[in-house]
């Protein structure tokens, strides 16, 4: 798109890092979350994988929202990094990793 | 949508970000969203298509048993030490038997369609009829994995694209009463991207969300992988959605009389199955699945009754789903509608259809927002963007229309006839992409769109003058009413260029 000033390749670096850390960190979170109420829900135990599943794809979405919605790419990352640390910690609790 | 400038990167307050993303991540999936939105409206007509398609087959009463006996013969002929046969029942309105068989489930998969009666092949033109658009919906006739998780990947940017644009439009109620067609383009096809996109919202939530679920074992599998170390069919098993299954024996046993075992499930499940699952019919343990039709209502749930091969004696049945699932179930149901009647079908159609037009203005203003407002030549990535803009949005329909004339035009006793079928749907589109490409910008609109139009007003033609039947006659006026569509629609992009000279683009500079 000529005569706009040019793109820098920090801000190229920064939308790939978005791009990169919504889909691989969404998708984790999303993962873990599935597994976390799988095994934690107080449901019979193919309900609460069916309902775990269900809502996983409405983690994912809200995920990548917040990734893009976040002032730093890091602040982002970091956002993430708890959550899936806190869901990872639990299905570890959980007996998931066994 | 962002207006004017163009930024590529993302710009930090919440409703600029939002509006970041949904343009881009909008433009990112937007041609592979227009084929899986068209194909996927199309399969609510899925059987009319392929009715259509078979003008050979007209409509018969079928005797399920003598149909199971006579598949059943066919199929122990052909592959008896299979891992599966699959048997889609005739039914008066398709009176022939769909049968599948493998020796693996890694393929291949072999089908055939046979005469009820006699087991022989049925003689029907070959044709993969309206289930080639069903599977594209969701495979883009790429091999199934790559062509399911790339789907499955585009509806999850299209979730956060429909979550992003709804941020984004933050006079959802208001803008849905404007239309300010003579502003400028870009208003006409902001507020066109509105009101389609904003009118079928539930609908476009819906289908998206319900999509997402019925790919949810490739996706999403952590679930049933830790809750039941991976054992997948135990879990359907537990939830209600498959009869327990058991392992084979590993020495042959009798061979299932599908006959008897179909005469079986009808008293057990009173009525005909619509469909029979040999599992490993050659063992001693295999099994024999009855599928029967869902009960009535939204849920997506076919009650199914395992058998015997040998003797027939019924070895489980699915039991009752729980709430969870059962939700579940209830959004495969929507995103189907197999429970719909002809009006409420038709309203779905046109929702598709709405989603169908929501992706296609959106790409167009995508472009149309950036397109240089003085004198500039456009830039690598805008030309690129509307070329892949043409042979997505006009190519498609094309490429339709010439599958359908295909299935008309095509030598009867050609070998392979399905696949050059299929081929022709390919050709078409590549044809007039390529073709589009190269015209002049101005010109790339009208031509493509016209010949869609053209294409399928001939189809219609081809029909009456070929086969000529009155119970095809809703078919081929649907066929002429999308003909008019596109033609109008050929007939507005020719005006579009005077709109846009008098709004931004000087003439000579409008070329791409």
């Amino acid at each position: 798109m000529s005569g706009r000033p040019a793109i820098g390749l920090v801000d190229r670096l920064g939308v790939a890092g978005r791009v990169a850390l919504a889909a691989f960190g969404g998708y984790a979170v999303a993962a873990l979350a599935a597994a976390l109420l799988a095994l934690s829900l107080p449901l019979p135990r193919s309900e609460a994988v069916s309902a775990g599943t269900l809502g996983s794809f409405a983690l994912m979405a809200a995920a990548v929202v917040w990734v893009f919605a976040a002032r730093t790419l890091a602040r982002a990352a970091l956002g993430l990094g708890v959550v899936a640390a806190g869901l990872g910690g639990g299905v570890w609790l959980a007996g998931g990793f066994a | 949508m962002a207006r004017g400038r163009v930024r590529v990167t993302a710009p930090r307050p919440f409703r600029p970000a939002m509006a970041w993303l949904h343009a881009w991540s909008g433009l990112v999936v937007g041609w592979a969203l227009f084929a899986v939105f068209v194909t996927g409206t199309a399969s609510y007509y899925r059987d009319d298509i392929t009715r259509w398609m078979r003008p050979e087959l007209t409509e018969t009463a079928v005797d399920p048993v003598q149909a199971a006996t006579t598949a059943g013969a066919f199929l122990a002929r052909q592959m008896p030490d299979a891992a599966g046969w699959y048997v889609v029942m005739p039914k008066p309105e398709m009176p022939a038997t769909e049968v599948h068989w493998w020796k693996s489930l890694e393929g291949p998969f072999h089908r055939a369609l046979l005469d009820p009666a006699t087991g022989e092949t049925a003689r029907v033109r070959d044709t993969r009829g309206g289930d080639f658009l069903y599977r594209f919906h969701y495979e883009l006739s790429l091999p199934p994995l790559w062509g399911r998780w790339i789907v499955a990947i585009c509806a999850m940017v299209l979730l956060v694209a429909l979550i992003s644009g709804i941020v984004t439009h933050r006079r959802i109620f208001a803008d849905f009463f404007t239309f300010r067609r003579d502003r400028s383009a870009q208003r006409g096809w902001l507020d066109a991207h509105n009101v389609v996109g904003v009118l079928a919202l539930p609908f476009h939530l819906m289908i998206t969300y319900s999509g997402l679920v019925t790919l949810a074992p490739l996706l999403m599998p952590w679930g049933p992988q830790v809750a039941y170390g991976g054992d997948v069919l135990r879990y359907y098993a537990e939830a209600g959605l498959m009869p327990a299954t058991r392992m084979p024996a590993g020495r042959p046993g009798t061979p299932p009389s599908l006959g008897e075992i179909l005469a079986r499930a009808v008293r057990d499940g009173g009525e005909a199955p619509e469909a029979l699952l040999a599992t490993m019919p050659g063992d001693a343990a295999g099994t024999v699945t009855a599928v029967f039709e869902e009960p009535h209502g939204l849920a997506h749930l076919h009650p199914q009754i395992a058998y015997d091969v040998g003797s027939g004696a019924e070895v489980a049945r699915t039991g009752a789903a729980g709430g969870a699932t059962r939700t579940g179930a209830v959004m495969i149901g929507l995103h189907e509608a197999h429970f719909a009647a002809p009006a409420l079908r038709a309203l779905f159609m046109l929702c598709g259809a709405m989603g169908a037009a929501t992706v296609a203005t959106g790409l167009v203003l995508w472009a149309v927002a950036r397109t240089p407002k003085v004198a500039h030549p456009a830039g690598f990535g805008l030309r690129l963007v509307r070329i892949l803009n043409l042979g997505a949005i006009a190519g498609l329909p094309t490429a339709l229309a010439a599958y359908f004339l295909a299935n008309r035009l095509l030598p009867l006793g050609l070998a392979e006839r399905a696949a050059w079928e299929t081929r022709t749907f390919f050709a078409a589109w590549a044809l007039t992409a390529l073709l589009c490409a190269l015209l002049p910008r101005t010109r790339g609109w009208p031509v493509g769109l016209g010949l869609a139009a053209a294409a399928f007003a001939v189809v219609p033609v081809a029909d009456a003058v070929l086969v000529g039947e009155a119970r095809f006659l809703g078919f081929d006026l649907a066929m002429a009413l999308l003909a008019l569509l596109l033609a109008l629609g050929a007939r507005l992009s020719l005006r579009v260029p005077g709109r846009l000279r008098g709004a931004s683009i000087p003439e000579g500079t409008a070329r791409a």
